[in-house]
């Protein structure tokens, strides 16, 4: 079990030659953050630190503020100035995937782009996302996992420094899903931006994440670092971290039988 | 050629001689033709009902000497000014009052309360403030065609997922650019869907609207021709009327088609 109370980085980069270590920026900073809806606190006293580049995972039980935060980080819920610092460049991926159903494919990706190579640029984006045949088609003929694709492309388009996704691969099949995690794992290579990944799926945070957050009733409950190589499916250690994960989110998992035993391999179970 | 083919040929003709597009025709065709029957034989007196032939040659003969277009074109400018007028003013305040909490407190109530008022019933007063001249029967119109935009713009603004405004914004958009981007092409179906009640709405109020003392319209031929008891020349009007209806319906199915193409049900057609 990981500490729970220490989710803030100590953000240090050893320097050459020995001197003292350089602080590295973080992309996100959250510091004694606290949200209320009413009288319901729903984030409280909430620290956070996301280095350049991290891909961090956020779970939780419905409820447990994940949503807020996210929308706290996007911008698109008010934070008093000063307990929350994101970067300038953010970029959202919701769960539906929002596009607008009267703009072509192409003109939903570049929208509120600046420039005249807008659309040149938006159509780069969704050649990356494998969308390339598909630009000037109405979002309503796309596939739920071809709207994630263009959503997807629509965020990247912008360079973000933090990208968030908000379950976005909860609505498509467990097929789409696989493939939609290694295209997410391939163009955060490829970008490197900071990632929020908001989930109510155990395995997927493991799968995709550096570290993986569990955040219970406004406050983050448990933290674990995974530094697995990718692919970490077949990893032993993966039981193990979902074991843990998941007693955090209040969910007793047997552990596996020793040698010998019939061990039904888990799949995707999800919290709700 | 074989010999089962042959009869399969025979059997198609026979079974595809009656389309459906003929049989939709034929029931309407005898009615006309009972009715032509019912003219001629003395039963219906043209002083009742004029008989279709007769229809046909007074309406080739007011085509001919420009009575019907001239006429025609006078009506079409009013219903025209009046929607245009109606429209205009209809989505102003729409837009007023469905974007802004303000112009939704000092609009929406007063707009409520008056479209509760049947159009037609405000002839007496319209007379009185704006005379027997065109004025009163275009601001007619323009009150009959202001209160289905309002009603239709206004709930259709309101009525955009805000989902997507929320994402239009996460990227940026604001102001302006987010009503001309997501907001108003987001209201558009309920404006056409308002556009078309407008349009059948201006065309009965222009037909009560025209019967004020006006001395030119389809309007003037008809209360012309009562006087006469000329029953041929108001069946030619009335189906002027039913046909420039029908021409306005199809201008905005078509407008709809390439406006909302994006929905899923042009798309499947």
């Amino acid at each position: 079990m990981a500490q729970a109370n220490i989710h803030t980085l100590n953000l240090t980069r050893p320097a050459a030659g020995g001197a003292a270590p350089v602080p590295i920026e973080p992309a996100v900073r959250v510091r004694g953050f606290t949200r209320r809806f009413g009288d319901t606190v729903v984030l409280r006293d909430l620290d956070l630190d996301i280095a350049p580049g991290e891909f961090v995972a956020l779970l939780g039980r419905s409820g447990s503020g994940k949503t807020t935060l996210l929308r706290t980080l996007a911008g698109l819920d008010s934070a008093e100035s000063g307990a929350v610092r994101t970067p300038d460049g953010r970029a959202v991926v919701f769960q539906d995937a929002r596009l607008l159903p009267w703009k072509r494919i192409w003109r939903n990706v570049a929208l509120g782009l600046p420039g005249a190579d807008a659309r040149e640029r938006a159509e780069a984006a969704l050649r990356e996302v494998g969308l390339g045949h598909r630009l000037d088609v109405w979002p309503m003929t796309l596939s739920g996992g071809e709207a994630q694709r263009a959503a997807l492309a629509r965020a990247l388009v912008r360079e973000p420094k933090l990208l968030l996704l908000d379950e976005p691969f909860a609505a498509v099949d467990a097929l789409t899903r696989i493939r939609m995690h290694e295209l997410v794992l391939s163009l955060w290579r490829t970008h490197a931006p900071a990632v929020l990944l908001v989930t109510h799926d155990v395995d997927e945070a493991i799968t995709l994440a550096d570290r993986v957050l569990v955040l219970d009733e406004g406050r983050i409950a448990a933290e674990e670092r995974i530094d697995l190589p990718r692919p970490r499916e077949s990893s032993p250690l993966f039981l193990a971290i979902r074991r843990r994960l998941l007693r955090a989110l209040g969910l007793e998992v047997a552990a596996p039988p020793a040698e010998g035993g019939l061990v039904a391999y888990p799949t995707g179970e999800a919290l709700s | 050629m074989s010999l089962a083919e042959t009869f399969r040929f025979t059997d198609k003709v026979r079974i595809t001689l009656p389309t459906w597009k003929s049989q939709r025709w034929m029931s309407p065709l005898v009615l006309i033709l009972l009715w032509e029957l019912g003219s001629r034989t003395g039963v219906i007196p043209p002083r009742i009902l004029a008989a279709p032939s007769s229809v046909i040659q007074t309406a080739w003969g007011m085509l001919v000497s420009g009575e019907l277009p001239v006429n025609m074109l006078v009506s079409l400018g009013r219903a025209a000014a009046g929607l245009a007028i109606g429209v205009t003013l209809g989505s102003t305040l729409a837009i007023v009052a469905g974007l802004t909490k303000a112009g939704e407190h000092a609009l929406d109530p007063p707009v409520q309360m008056l479209r509760t008022l049947p159009t037609l019933a405000l002839t007496p007063l319209f007379i009185v403030w704006f005379g027997i001249g065109e004025t009163p029967k275009i601001a007619l119109i323009t009150l009959g065609t202001t209160f289905p935009i309002y009603l239709n713009l206004y709930n259709g603004i309101r009525g955009v997922d805000p989902k997507l405004i929320e994402a239009a914004r996460s990227f940026g958009l604001k102001g302006w650019d987010l009503i001309v981007e997501v907001v108003l092409p987001g209201a558009l179906p309920a404006f056409l869907l308002g556009l078309r009640f407008a349009l059948a709405g201006s065309w009965l109020i222009l037909v009560v609207a025209e019967q004020i003392n006006a001395s030119a319209g389809l309007g003037y031929l008809i209360n012309n021709a009562r006087d006469f008891s000329r029953t041929d020349v108001i069946v030619v009007c009335l189906v002027v009327y039913a046909l420039l209806g029908l021409g306005a319906d199809a201008i905005v199915r078509t407008l709809e088609r390439h406006a909302l193409a994006w929905r899923a049900s042009f798309i499947k057609s």
